[in-house]
């Protein structure tokens, strides 16, 4: 079924590398026109180049329920630029002149519903969009928007959680391609000290309904994170902690200077970090 | 008006093509445990009769149907009845809910519970309820909203609550709603999310329909004992929907009822100066079809999907979605919606006080307004209605500066 379609995909070609090299993917989150479109750009290719291995560009949104204090403010700044899912769109199309980096749209259902399904997926694949992840959107919900997508060729990525039962894992894993991302914590969105204690027993629980790579996401900002999450994960999700680089630059090329660095030393931790490999059974 | 959703689901909680469950994974799993509870609740005999006894003795049902003698000559038109939810413990309907959710949180074992909170009418009442069943309570509301109902931000703390302010958005009753979702995806595992209206994902809708029910089931038993017939007409406000359905539900079955809900018109008709989400008729703009905080249903937008900020002079109605039964309801033509502006409640509030020496909260003067912008409309022996959701006291401030 899906796993053809997906197969082909920037996102999975991606993934199978990591996985032969044994290596940690680093997924990295940004909030799209903040602090504006021009400077998404620039951010999105310096990150690629730093080695970003997915990039989520966030599709702002006046009620974030999902989120923490850090990506609300970079949703209110990008709205207050102009910033709309049709701008984003043409984003992604920018992007594409000079950088093949895998690309998810991350956004909540409204904005794409309010496009139209249909011409959401047409505008976003011929944009060269890879995938898709709708925060507020469940399997339960997404029947019409799975066949939609995967009709253009765009990975849906869909979100386990802590609550989630293995028999949801199971479902919500069988909705997703290209990738299965796992909330880490129960909560919203934003960068912590500490990983939870019951992080591998949920990661051991998603490996054994699935055989997509697993990126972990929400609460992860520090390379010791990503060494910790080396055995046990194929990627690690960093949003908030790039977005508050974004917040605190004084200049669109500090900020792009700082998210360089921040994702030099994650890759540098992801690829000293453990090895799957060496931990997996 | 259709659907853009493209085929209507199978899903639980729907309601035509409106309803769902829209929310980030985390809830889904507590989503359905609150419906397993409250599926279980409705034939568990003990819960049941907690729950009345509660209803009864705790809050004061049955409320009276009061028939308006003063406020009906003064008008001219049809029979007026009043549906005395103003006189439940709290001063609102809003507590039949807060009871039955506060004992489904302890039936599940929830220890603390979150509230958000427009007019404060419904953060009184769950506090309340956490108070008498001994449960933390947590309230957001926004700072908006606590300048303009600072007596119920003063009752909140009485009873032992904790009063979050909250500054983001508007600063109103959905962005209350967005930071109890933010705490509630954060602390599920010991809190239930005491959502106050007909709003939000499934269960919610209609579960919150079902405890508030019992407003129409007395008011159809009160009326024909008083006037040996049904009403032709029921009125309610409608911000999120609740008192409104509350009172509307047991009647459905009665075509020659015709229901009528009262939204707030603001200020005017442009984007941003209502709350009006069904009244397009009366070129209110904005109102589409879309998902927002867990169901599908009528949401004030713009054209890319942002949900619209509202204005209401009164912060119950203040809200850009409706509940997904009413857009189902609007869209079948068996409910009909309309809109008042600010001022036009503001002078029903002085009428009804005057009339019949009831000060009503500024929601429900919402409904007496549209009644009175309905007069001509009625033939003699109409027999209406009314819901009386709330009391004024709350709104002292805002009708003292009028005086």
């Amino acid at each position: 079924m899906s796993v053809a379609a997906s197969n082909s995909t920037r996102i999975s070609k991606r993934f199978a590398e990591l996985r032969a090299s044994a290596e940690l993917g680093i997924v990295t989150y940004i909030t799209a026109g903040d602090p504006s479109l021009d400077a998404t750009l620039r951010f999105v290719l310096t990150l690629a180049e730093a080695g970003a291995d997915v990039i989520e560009l966030g599709v702002p949104f006046s009620d974030p329920l999902a989120d923490g204090p850090t990506i609300q403010r970079a949703s209110e700044r990008a709205l207050k630029s102009g910033a709309t899912l049709a701008g984003v769109l043409d984003l992604v199309r920018r992007i594409r002149k000079s950088s093949q980096v895998p690309l998810v749209l991350f956004s909540y259902y409204n904005p794409i519903l309010q496009m139209g399904l249909e011409k959401f997926a047409s505008a976003a694949a011929s944009a060269g969009a890879d995938g898709v992840l709708a925060t507020d959107l469940t399997p339960e919900e997404s029947e019409d928007y799975r066949r939609i997508m995967r009709l253009h060729n765009l990975d849906t990525i869909f979100l386990g959680a802590p609550t989630s039962t293995d028999e949801r894992l199971a479902k919500i894993a069988g909705c997703s391609s290209g990738f299965l991302y796992l909330i880490s914590r129960t909560g919203v969105t934003g960068a912590k000290d500490s990983l939870p204690d019951d992080l591998p027993a949920l990661l051991r629980r998603a490996r054994s309904v699935t055989v997509l790579p697993i990126a972990v996401g929400f609460g992860i900002s520090l390379p010791g994170h990503v060494s910790v999450l080396g055995g046990l994960a194929d990627a690690a999700v960093v949003g908030s902690a790039l977005v508050s680089e974004i917040e605190k630059a004084k200049s669109v090329d500090a900020a792009a200077t700082a998210l360089a660095e921040r994702v030099r030393s994650l890759k540098e931790a992801a690829r000293h970090g453990l090895s799957r490999r060496e931990v997996a059974p | 008006m259709s659907s853009i959703l493209q085929s209507s689901t199978t899903a639980p909680g729907r309601f035509g093509p409106y309803g769902g469950r829209y929310v980030p994974e985390t809830l889904m799993v507590p989503l359905f445990e609150l419906e397993r509870a409250y599926e279980a609740a409705k034939s568990d005999a003990s819960f049941q009769s907690r729950f009345h006894d509660l209803l009864k003795n705790f809050a004061g049902r049955p409320t009276p149907l009061q028939f308006a003698s003063r406020l009906t000559e003064k008008l001219g038109g049809p029979r007026i009845y009043l549906k005395r939810e103003d006189l439940l413990h709290t001063g609102a309907h809003k507590i039949n809910n807060a009871i039955g959710q506060g004992l489904l949180a302890v039936k599940m074992g929830k220890p603390r519970i979150v509230a958000e909170t427009g007019a404060g009418q419904h953060g009184v009442a769950s506090a309340t309820v956490a108070a008498h069943l001994g449960l933390e309570c947590v309230v957001y509301m926004g700072t908006e909203d606590m300048a303009r109902q600072a007596l119920n931000v003063a009752r909140m703390r009485m009873v032992g609550t904790q009063v979050i302010g909250v500054e983001s958005g508007s600063r109103t009753l959905k962005d209350a709603i967005n930071e109890a979702m933010r705490d509630w995806v954060t602390n599920v595992r010991n809190t239930h999310y005491l959502l106050g209206s007909v709003l939000g994902a499934h269960p919610y809708p209609t579960m919150v329909r079902d405890f508030q029910a019992v407003i129409g089931r007395e008011a159809r038993e009160q009326i024909l004992a008083a006037e040996k017939r049904l009403p032709t007409h029921l009125f309610a406000c409608v911000g999120g929907g609740s008192n409104s359905i509350g009172l509307f539900h047991q009647f459905l079955g009665d075509a020659s009822v015709k229901m009528i809900g009262i939204e707030a018109g603001g200020r005017g008709a442009g984007l941003g100066e209502h709350a009006a989400r069904l009244a397009a008729r009366q070129g209110f703009s904005g109102a589409r079809p879309g998902v927002l905080q867990g169901t599908y249903t009528y949401v004030l937008q713009n054209e890319d999907g942002q949900i619209a900020t509202t204005h209401s002079i009164s912060a119950g109605l203040d809200y850009p979605a409706i509940g997904p039964e009413h857009a189902w309801l609007a869209d079948q033509r068996r409910a009909e919606y309309s809109a008042v502006s600010d001022q036009a409640a503001l002078d029903a509030a002085r009428l009804l006080s005057r009339t019949e020496g009831i000060i009503p909260a500024l929601e429900s003067a919402h409904a007496i307004a549209g009644l009175v912008e309905r007069l001509p409309q009625f033939k003699k022996d109409d027999l209406v209605i009314l819901n009386l959701s709330g009391r004024g006291d709350k709104d002292m401030d805002t009708y003292s500066r009028l005086l």
